[in-house]
């Protein structure tokens, strides 16, 4: 972007700057010898043009909206429409959750986000015996296609967006959602809205499988096709770095591990013979957002990037809508500290600034009072307000991917994005993710900069406020943390029995039938799993069935 | 001097490992020897899995809120299979009211976020050699 004259002068100058840096660091040092980034690479002390002197405007940030999206997916970004606020809910039971949901979307939330419980997650039924005690917790308890129509009572889904983190149970809900909605009286193109379905993730980072990564790719690969032909507005997939990055990862592997992830789902889905241009427009992402700044813009700036070469250069796609990363974003948990747990307003409002400055799409920012349990409704409204502030009062929104051309900026977008190709190569040359999530090599990595960011705060050389520096002799603890009634479980067991006495239970059993088979014979099985929905087959019922026929996943334990 | 054996486990459903992970490589780190049991065990594979690696100590990591069923559990099946001299520390997202409850159970430590492993690490030593020197005595 400067002519070869221009440089040698800038660079002259650097020079002689750099000249005066050394003399004055033997009297003043700095603070440290090396400034490094999460990612363990070193920041520089100043960039300059000399950073960015290969840049091409047109080929490596484009304007906005055009490839390879470096700015941002939209031309007009939070100018035409702010960002999704999307606050991640639900605890005890459906009826429980609905109250929550309801609450979010009159303080002025503009989409939902499901959170289910764990046996929902993992495809048992509240009253299995593994179930006991985790009924309602981080989550809502799901049983059947009842619990789905009690939570989104007197909420219209052909209006709101939904978001459900669900993954090896994704296809069930994914049923009962829209089973749901058409019973509301919405049609089935209509509605839009994201499961996670995002199952390598969770052999790596997240844990709740149920089936082998092949059958589970296979569920999800169906899902794209079916959801292509019949529910065209719904994301298919969340393609998942966050958990990656809670999980220990750096910034740079979490983008790495996200796309080795999406590479192996879009290389399954067109061996299945889906067309990436068409099933690639229904793909989506989620990210972390965490402290570092700089470096987290960066990162989101350089997975746009990143996404659109790979979905071009290596998928041969021409669709634009296909080239264009779409993202979530969530402020990281595990930033989120026990000591002084006020402090975490701020970390999350540098978190979230970091999200909308990079981009994203849809934003959950996290309450105060998690690194205790559940959010409270005095806190997730706090951390609703600090979108609304970014939104409507910061004036970041106003001025389209504002940071662009900072020489600090596009350089670490540039370091990143360098980093994270010789991840993605190395995936490869192990044999793809699938591969290497199998020899266990992710989970080490991830491991290692999980163990290594642990050490760095015990050492000290990572500052944690109130945690490892600014500590306070009494805390003050937080009042009102959010409880769930342990009756909710008994209840919920009870409204159980009592369906599994009033349904049909003959068209059940024939239905489950019907799913075993063409799981057996793998035909699709979505339109199975949506008849066996309707007769209110329970979660466990059906997940039973594909367990019977695909088997069960087990984790290597070694660390 | 006697290498102590440690089971870092897993209850429940929960998913949530970086912790357990990284507490087991600091005990490991520090001379112990140290079990790891992956995820989603059961209270009853727990004790079975203590019982046949005749551990010094069990550490349970739950994140996912069912910290005060799980532990009670466990600690019940212990007393039943004669090992409730097997001290048991929890670690996870355990709010502050529920700290004295898990103690009351009959845990031995309760660790939240942000402790630091080596407080982590000299509280299983003081734990151990203490019930090592009563038990010698």
């Amino acid at each position: 972007m400067y002519d070869k004259e221009q440089l040698r002068r800038i660079f002259d100058a650097f020079e002689q700057w750099q000249a005066q840096v050394e003399s004055d660091l033997k009297k003043y040092p700095e603070r440290k010898e090396k400034f490094v980034s999460s990612s363990g690479y070193e920041f520089k002390r100043c960039y300059t043009p000399l950073d960015v002197s290969e840049l091409d405007y047109l080929k490596d940030l484009g304007m906005p909206g055009d490839y390879p999206y470096t700015r941002g997916v939209q031309r007009t970004m939070y100018r035409g429409r702010l960002w999704t606020m999307r606050q991640y809910a639900g605890f005890g039971t459906a009826e429980e959750t609905n109250k929550r949901f309801k609450y979010l979307l009159q303080q002025g939330q503009t989409g939902l986000s499901v959170a289910f419980d764990l046996p929902t997650q993992i495809g048992y039924d509240s009253d299995h015996p593994l179930a006991e005690g985790e009924v309602g917790r981080v989550g809502v308890a799901v049983d059947s296609l009842k619990d789905i129509e009690t939570l989104f009572d007197g909420i219209p889904l052909k209006d709101v967006s939904t978001s459900m983190t669900i993954n090896s149970t994704a296809v069930i809900l994914l049923s009962m959602y829209a089973v749901t909605a058409e019973k509301q009286g919405a049609k089935l193109e209509e509605l839009r809205g994201t499961i996670q379905n995002d199952i390598l993730k969770e052999y790596i980072a997240r844990g709740t499988y149920i089936f082998p990564p092949e059958p589970s790719m296979k569920i999800v690969t169906d899902i794209f096709e079916f959801c292509a032909q019949h529910m065209p507005k719904w994301n298919t997939i969340s393609i998942s770095g966050y958990h990656i990055r809670e999980a220990g990862a750096n910034a740079v592997q979490e983008l790495a591990f996200t796309f080795a992830d999406a590479v192996a789902y879009v290389e399954a889905a067109i061996k299945a013979g889906l067309d990436p241009n068409v099933f690639g427009r229904q793909l989506s992402f989620f990210f972390a957002a965490h402290n570092n700044f700089l470096e987290e813009i960066a990162k989101f700036r350089a997975a746009r990037r990143i996404w659109a070469k790979i979905m071009k250069e290596r998928f041969k796609v021409t669709n634009q809508e296909a080239l264009r990363l779409r993202f979530h974003t969530q402020t990281g948990g595990s930033t989120l500290t026990a000591q002084q747990p006020l402090n975490n307003i701020v970390r999350v409002a540098i978190q979230a600034l970091a999200a909308v400055l990079g981009g994203t799409q849809s934003l959950h920012t996290n309450s105060f009072d998690e690194a205790l349990g559940l959010p409270t409704e005095q806190s997730v409204q706090v951390a609703l307000r600090t979108q609304q502030i970014i939104a409507y009062e910061s004036g970041v929104a106003d001025i389209v991917d504002p940071l662009a051309g900072s020489f600090a900026l596009e350089a670490l977008t540039n370091q990143i994005e360098e980093k994270v190709w010789e991840y993605l190569q190395k995936i490869d040359s192990l044999g793809g993710m699938v591969r290497a999530i199998e020899l266990g090599y992710v989970q080490k990595e991830i491991h290692k900069s999980a163990y290594e960011q642990q050490l760095a705060i015990e050492k000290g050389e990572q500052i944690v406020v109130g945690v490892n520096a600014f500590q306070t002799k009494e805390e003050r603890p937080v009042e009102n943390i959010l409880k769930v009634d342990p009756a909710l479980e008994e209840k919920q067991k009870q409204a159980l029995r009592q369906l599994r006495e009033q349904r049909d239970n003959r068209a059940v059993a024939n239905a489950l039938k019907e799913l075993k088979q063409a799981a057996k014979e793998g035909k699709n099985i979505v339109p199975y799993v949506f008849e066996a929905v309707k007769c209110y087959a329970t979660l466990g019922e059906i997940s039973d069935v594909l367990r019977e026929v695909y088997g069960e996943y087990t984790e290597s334990t070694s660390i | 001097m006697k290498k102590y054996r440690i089971l870092i486990a897993k209850p429940g459903l929960d998913g949530h490992d970086r912790g357990a992970k990284v507490v087991a490589h600091a005990l490991r780190d520090a001379g112990f020897e140290v079990i790891y049991t992956g995820l989603r065990q059961t209270p009853e594979q727990i004790v079975k899995t203590a019982i046949q690696e005749d551990v010094d100590l069990i550490g349970l990591s739950i994140l996912s809120g069912a910290h005060l069923q799980l532990s009670k559990k466990v600690i019940e099946l212990m007393k039943k299979e004669g090992i409730a001299s097997i001290p048991v520390f929890v670690g996870g997202i355990i709010p502050p009211d529920d700290v004295p409850k898990l103690l009351e159970i009959g845990v031995a430590r309760v660790f939240g976020p942000g402790t630091p492993l080596s407080k982590i690490v000299q509280e299983v030593r003081e734990v151990l050699e203490g019930v090592a020197s009563t038990s010698e005595s």
